[in-house]
């Protein structure tokens, strides 16, 4: 186990680390790159820097390597080690003391200023780093910066999830006697069985009527409307293919038998409908109630 | 110039190629201000401006409002939400001090997922 503030105390007690020399001196072709991407057309900076360039001129570099003395990278060590393996910057204060002129060569010093944590974040648990960091010129101190980071332990993500198969609408069972409905509403038509010996209308289908006992069912194409006889608003258990809650429906039709469905709209009891039909796919179309949009 | 007055808005439209560019400008050459599939790897949206680049537009918000003659003296920020690729970033600021020719100016630059930067600029302006 790694005592964190053990650790920091004993980075901070080194004081500043020794100076540390940009690559390259002040030069124009840096801060005209600079000022091209930022898009700042400042005219005067053809002898002194943008002043908010000045960490540009000290950064490490492609392949840089920290000093052995840089506080920020032993204390980054340190955290990686305890596991806080993510960075980010969060503060940057800096006070420019003057301009600097183009031909001269900064170093920099830094500190260790101040570890925090660990800290619950937005971004997972970490400690905050803060530092100091002064600009010279020689020996004139030209500019400082505090700069504070965020090593974090990267919040874990929930597993994404599996992927589900899409649920199935409930399907039908279809038999010899109710082939004819499911038949009808492949074609868009809602079929009601009409005894063929009495020509009593009936529904849900059966194999014989009970009025009559034939057993030789026809049936009638609906004209598609009718009216809420009753209604359930469906909100428990869940239905594979259903979004709850759901209305279902038993509607009147206007030829006389009542029928169930799913209600696609505000149910109150005598409201008006008409049947839709909704293909599922090339085997099954199921009907269904909305409001009738002529009354 | 005073104690209250707007700045006006800017907005700052985060290309790919904006973040890039300007993270290489600052030499500034972490991945996740380069390399998207690095940067998702590591739990980011997308590539995201380095710090250096939001203190330089910060800057230069303020300097292109007070003019080339306005002296910098201090650049303090906070970040909050990254400015990611195909980020609009939006500048908002305010004179909140002023003190002769010093002015403390205070600016927020925002994305559609929150402040990005809030912070403070000093400045000393001509007499």
């Amino acid at each position: 186990m790694i005592d964190i503030e053990k650790e920091a105390a004993r980075i901070a007690e080194q004081g500043e680390s020794a100076p540390r020399l940009a690559r390259d001196p002040v030069n124009l072709p840096m801060i005209n790159n600079w000022l091209e991407a930022i898009g700042d057309e400042h005219p005067g900076y053809t002898e002194v820097a943008p002043p908010a360039m000045v960490q540009v001129w000290t950064m490490a570099g492609l392949h840089g390597q920290r000093t052995l003395d840089d506080p920020l990278g032993a204390m980054m060590t340190i955290l990686d080690e305890a596991g806080y393996t993510s960075v980010v910057a969060t503060n940057s204060d800096q006070t420019y003391h003057r301009y600097l002129k183009v031909g001269e060569h900064l170093s920099v010093t830094t500190s260790l200023e101040d570890v925090t944590g660990p800290k619950r974040t937005g971004l997972g648990e970490g400690w905050f780093v803060t530092t100091r960091s002064t600009w010279w010129v020689g020996d004139e101190a030209v500019a400082e910066m505090r700069f504070r980071v965020l090593k974090f332990k990267p919040a874990r993500k929930p597993d994404p999830k599996p992927e589900t198969p899409k649920p199935q609408a409930i399907r039908p069972s279809v038999n010899r006697d109710t082939e004819y409905f499911w038949e009808g509403t492949r074609l868009g038509e809602l079929r009601i069985q009409r005894c063929g010996g009495c020509g009593l209308l009936r529904h849900p289908p059966g194999p014989m009527c009970p009025e009559c006992g034939a057993i030789k069912p026809k049936y009638l194409v609906s004209e598609g409307y009718g009216v809420v006889y009753s209604y359930v608003v469906h909100h428990h258990p869940q239905v594979p293919g259903k979004q709850t809650p759901f209305v279902i429906a038993l509607v009147e039709l206007d030829e006389g038998v009542r029928m169930l469905g799913e209600l696609d709209g505000e149910p109150s009891v005598g409201l008006p409908v008409e049947v839709v039909f909704t293909k599922v796919d090339d085997e099954l179309t199921m009907p269904s109630w909305r409001p009738r949009a002529d009354r | 110039m005073r104690i209250g007055d707007s700045l006006p808005e800017w907005h700052v439209e985060a290309t790919p190629t904006f973040v890039i560019s300007t993270a290489l400008a600052t030499r500034d050459f972490q991945d996740v201000h380069h390399d998207r599939d690095l940067a998702v790897q590591r739990g980011s949206k997308d590539i995201f401006i380095n710090i250096l680049t939001t203190t330089g537009l910060v800057q230069r918000y303020v300097t292109d409002w007070a003019g080339p003659e306005a002296l910098v003296r201090q650049v303090n920020i906070k970040l909050g939400a990254p400015c990611f690729a195909y980020d609009t970033l939006k500048f908002f600021g305010q004179i909140v001090e002023r003190e002769q020719q010093d002015l403390t100016i205070e600016v927020v630059g925002r994305t559609a997922h929150g402040d990005h930067v809030t912070g403070t600029v000093k400045i000393e302006v001509p007499a």
